[in-house]
C-alpha cells in the first residue's frame, strides 16, 4: 500500500475535564491537565491518504488541496482556540485521542469529496513525549 | 505472531523538475506549478525490513550488507545526481515523491532477500513523505 502524509501544526488551548463529573473526581482523573483555566500545546498533526496515484499528476493527491482543506477544516476551527468551546468537544473531552477522531471525523468526508484519494490516518502530536493516532494503519 | 522490524535510514541529495516529455513545457508548468522548474531535495530514505533474527547472530540482516544494497541500488544511482537528466526512471514520469517512492520500491524489493522489505518512508522535505509498505504474504 502507498500513502502521502502531511504534516501541520497549530497552538491550541484545552482543559481535560467531564462537565459530567465534580471538580474533585476531574481533578484526579486528568491531575494538572484538569485546572479550570486552561493549558496548551502546539499539536503537531500528521495526515495520511492513500489512493491510486493519478498518470497525471504523479500524485495519490494535490498537496495544495490537502493544505486547502486543512486551513478550511481544521485551523480555522481549532487554531488559536480553546478546544473545549468547539461543539465536537461538547460530549467528549479534548483528549489528544479525541482531538486526532474528531480531526479524522471532519477531514476525512472533505477529502473524498474533492478528489480521489481515502484518509486513513490522523497523528496527533500532543508534546514531544506523548502521540496518538487515529484510523485504519498503524 | 510477533515480528522483528529494523529500520535503516540515508539521506541523499538530488535535483529535479516534474516534467513529462509528452507534453510542452507551457503544460508542464500549468499542470505542476513550481516544481516544474529545477530544484533540489535532500532526501531522507528509512528502510524498514522484517524477519527473524538468526539463532547464532541475532540479526535479521547484517546492518554491512544492508548498507551495501543501498549504497548500490540508491546512493549510487541518485546522490548527487539529476533525477530527469542521470536516471532512466522519469522520461515518461514526473519525480514526485510517490512515482519515486515507486521506483525506490521496486528496486530495493529486487535487490534485498525475498519477503524482508517491510516499509519505505522517502521524505523529500520536511513535512512530507511517503510510504510504500509491503503486505505480509507469510503464512
Amino acid at each position: 500500500m502507498i500513502s502521502v502524509t502531511r504534516h501541520y501544526e497549530f497552538p491550541a488551548a484545552h482543559v481535560l475535564a467531564h462537565p459530567d463529573l465534580s471538580d474533585e473526581d476531574n481533578g484526579r482523573i486528568y491531575g494538572k491537565c484538569a485546572n479550570p483555566n486552561g493549558h496548551g500545546h502546539n499539536y503537531g498533526v500528521d495526515v495520511t491518504v492513500t489512493g491510486p496515484i493519478d498518470p497525471e499528476s504523479g500524485r495519490i493527491v494535490e498537496p495544495k488541496l490537502v493544505d486547502e482543506l486543512f486551513a478550511d477544516e481544521i485551523l480555522a476551527r481549532f487554531a488559536h482556540r480553546t478546544l473545549n468551546d468547539d461543539s465536537a468537544f461538547r460530549e467528549r473531552v479534548p483528549t489528544a485521542e479525541n482531538i486526532a477522531r474528531a480531526i479524522y471525523d471532519l477531514l476525512r468526508p472533505a477529502i473524498e469529496r474533492r478528489s480521489t484519494a481515502r484518509l486513513v490516518r490522523i497523528g496527533v502530536r500532543e508534546t514531544g513525549k506523548n502521540t496518538f493516532a487515529y484510523g485504519d494503519v498503524a | 505472531m510477533p515480528t522483528v522490524r529494523l529500520t535503516r535510514a540515508i539521506e541523499f541529495s538530488a535535483s529535479l523538475r516534474y516534467c513529462r516529455a509528452d507534453l510542452s513545457a507551457a503544460e508542464n508548468e500549468r499542470l505542476f506549478g513550481a516544481d516544474a522548474a529545477r530544484h533540489g531535495h535532500n532526501y531522507r530514505l528509512e528502510v524498514t525490513l522484517r524477519g527473524e533474527p538468526d539463532a547464532v547472530t541475532g540479526m535479521v540482516i547484517d546492518l554491512k550488507e544492508l548498507q551495501t544494497v543501498l549504497d548500490r541500488e540508491i546512493m549510487a544511482r541518485f546522490d548527487h545526481r539529476d533525477l530527469n537528466g542521470d536516471t532512466p526512471y522519469f522520461e515518461k514520469l514526473a519525480p514526485t515523491p510517490e512515482n519515486f517512492a515507486t521506483v525506490i520500491h521496486r528496486l530495493l524489493l529486487a535487490a534485498l532477500p525475498e519477503g524482508m522489505l517491510d516499509r519505505i518512508r522517502l521524505q523529500p522535505e520536511s513535512g512530507v513523505w511517503v510510504d510504500i509498505t509491503e503486505p505480509e504474504s507469510r503464512p
